[in-house]
């Protein structure tokens, strides 16, 4: 009864393109960013920020960097943590060799170097497709990790391609508290989930679909699939290159190339799959699950003052893990968005049956 | 030349190790059409429940005869894993028939994470030996021939040796058969194997129980050179290129492609490694695939892809 858009009818087409065409749903959105901004930081503890809240945030814009590649485009890619990798080594470079480099900048001219590199790892999806480019992707992968490793020159010289980075500030303002980190990150994802949101919308959005639904098709009508498959590598590995690079400075602050190895990868594909494929709302959905999911797993035991040895309940986690993810598969193979889009559908109904 | 050659054999022996994973890969995706990420812990699973019932037949038992010993062990791990087979169709893949391939990739890197994790309650997370009586120590060989000879582990013969014994047996499995002649069905075509009669359920248990097989012998071979522990489940991660290089349907792709990896990732540690600083094996596998797949995208003995609007 509260969610329907009878009555709301669209007068010019800028209403009806707008990217929430119902009122109830941009209610919503602004509640949330409210919360978001406002409420969240004022009375979250320390914890729920620092260990939940920034490292969700971060993945879940990698999670829709990944979603523009493998929901959108159909291109499904294993080497995401590389790209993660680039963009946060790269945005170490500028700030490290470049004295008085603004943090923003480097942020962005990792996602550009990430974009260098997902466009070069991209170019074969011209002719591999499927499950071979899934498993070529992963070149990318070992070939990122090994460089980071072995090449000095790309991590300034340092032992084993651990750095760190100290003293972030933006236009004067130094960002040190959970609070400042959070609001820093919540800014950046707001921004780029509305480009994002966006960019689907849009021509190129809709060429990427016809690309993931049936590239022969959608070449034959006049689509190229060069320009579509590699502008799709380039979005998404500029915003996944970004999230890696928010991730080293924000979340880690010290990191190797470990912390971008290919069980990242993995995660952020779970992400994508449970939330969502080709939602940008799933992305979210999926990242909060994933992250908070091993959390609470890993803290059951002790809200339930039941002692456990930590090696079995690590191995207890992975399986637990295993068996939800088999089982959100099986019950919902179409992600957390589709239960969210089914809840809606009800919602205009309710509280009637038809 | 002695070096090169010990070199190129010694590519060889790992390649057909590689052969040994990437076949439980094949086996699976021609019959059911899903790209098995769990065959590396799998084959993790495998080799624990050996080693460990090597290791505790003799207390319960009172066996000495080692032969026996190791033979029950086999036996017990080979029941183990048709057991997991059937919970896997039972539980994973019954339920998810007709999804994307994406999903069932998803879906068996599930099945991995509970394997890796069932695998280390149930047996323990040490590293654990295991020996079936490989002989460790090198021969010489050709030492008429070349000055020095040629150094080769007989421990990697009698591997490569299994190995190829292992794909021959395959090969009359699949083709003499009459199971075999219903796999070869259902990989053809599921729908018309089903509407002459053929039940796609026993087919999947049997696939994987095949599979879990070969991840028993890889488990054997791999866990007594190097062990049994967890990085075991990451080998499958080296025979992922072996696959796509052979082709994802092609059972000779997989023991051609293994070999190619093989002696290309040995030679190329030797002879380009240290220009570029060395450890390149982890890649040099990934990058040969992908610039082959440049050339012919379904791999070398791959079905012909033909896109269809």
């Amino acid at each position: 009864m509260l969610y329907r858009e009878n009555g709301q009818f669209k007068t010019n087409y800028r209403a009806d393109q707008q990217i929430f065409p119902i009122l109830q749903d941009r209610i919503g959105i602004a509640i949330v960013l409210l919360i978001a901004f406002v409420l969240v930081p004022l009375t979250a503890p320390e914890y729920l920020l620092r260990a939940i809240l920034i490292p969700f945030l971060i993945l879940s814009l990698a999670a829709l960097g990944l979603n523009i590649l493998v929901g959108y485009c159909g291109q499904i890619s294993l080497g995401t943590g590389a790209f993660m990798a680039v963009g946060a080594y790269a945005a170490y470079n500028f700030q490290a060799r470049i004295d008085g480099f603004p943090l923003l900048l480097s942020l962005l001219c990792g996602g550009l170097c990430a974009t260098l590199v997902g466009v070069a790892f991209g170019i074969p999806s011209l002719r591999i497709k499927g499950l071979y480019l899934a498993v070529a992707t992963l070149a990318a992968q070992f070939f990122v990790d090994w460089a980071f490793l072995r090449i000095k020159w790309l991590t300034n010289d340092s032992t084993s391609g651990s750095v760190s980075v100290a003293g972030l500030q933006i236009f004067g303002l130094r960002i040190e508290s959970p609070e400042q980190k959070y609001l820093f990150c919540l800014a950046i994802v707001a921004v780029f989930a509305l480009g994002a949101k966006n960019l689907v919308r849009g021509a190129i959005g809709r060429e990427w679909m016809a690309i993931r639904d049936m590239d022969v098709a959608a070449s034959v009508i006049g689509i190229r699939p060069m320009y579509a498959k590699l502008t799709a590598f380039a979005v998404s590995s500029f915003i996944v290159g970004v999230a890696g690079a928010l991730w080293g400075f924000v979340y880690l602050g010290t990191w190797e190339p470990a912390a971008f190895s290919i069980d990242r990868s993995f995660q952020l594909l779970f992400m994508v799959i449970i939330g969502g494929l080709g939602s940008i709302m799933g992305s979210f959905f999926g990242a909060a699950f994933i992250v908070v999911l091993p959390i609470v797993l890993d803290n059951l035991p002790y809200w339930f003052g039941i002692p456990v040895d930590t090696a079995l309940a690590s191995h207890l986690t992975f399986m637990i893990f295993g068996s939800l993810i088999v089982f959100f598969l099986i019950v919902e193979p179409h992600g957390i968005a589709r239960l969210w889009s089914t809840a809606k559908e009800k919602l205009r109904l309710w509280p009637f049956p038809h | 030349m002695g070096f090169f050659l010990e070199t190129l054999l010694g590519g060889l022996m790992t390649g057909m190790l590689y052969s040994l994973i990437a076949l439980g890969f094949v086996l699976i995706f021609k019959a059911s059409g899903v790209f098995n990420f769990a065959q590396g812990s799998m084959v993790l699973f495998a080799a624990l429940a050996m080693a460990r019932f090597a290791e505790w037949l003799p207390h319960w038992t009172g066996l000495s005869n080692k032969f026996l010993v190791n033979a029950l062990a086999l036996l017990v791990a080979l029941a183990i894993m048709i057991v997991v087979a059937w919970l896997i169709e039972r539980l994973v893949l019954g339920k998810l028939v007709n999804q994307e391939g994406i999903a069932l990739l998803m879906a068996t890197l599930g099945v991995a994470y509970f394997l890796d994790g069932f695998g280390q309650v149930l047996f323990g997370s040490d590293i654990y030996k295991l020996d079936v009586g490989m002989p460790k120590d090198p021969v010489i060989v050709l030492d008429k021939v070349l000055p020095g000879g040629v150094l080769v582990s007989l421990e990697d013969l009698i591997a490569a040796g299994v190995a190829a014994a292992l794909v021959a047996l395959l090969a009359v499995f699949f083709q003499k058969t009459s199971t075999g002649r219903a796999l070869r069905a259902v990989a053809d075509d599921h729908q018309a194997a089903q509407a002459i009669g053929i039940r796609l359920s026993r087919i999947w248990v049997i696939v994987w129980s095949v599979a879990g097989f070969v991840a028993i012998v890889a488990g054997i071979i791999w866990g007594s050179k190097l062990g049994v522990q967890f990085s075991l489940s990451l080998v499958a991660l080296k025979a992922l290129p072996v696959v796509i290089l052979g082709g994802l349907t092609s059972v000779p792709g997989a023991i051609v492609g293994g070999l190619l990896i093989g002696v290309g990732e040995k030679l190329s540690e030797v002879y380009i490694g240290p220009y570029l600083g060395g450890g390149i094996e982890i890649w040099f596998a990934y990058v040969l695939a992908l610039l082959f797949l440049l050339v012919r995208p379904q791999g070398l003995f791959g079905e012909k892809i033909i896109d269809r609007v």
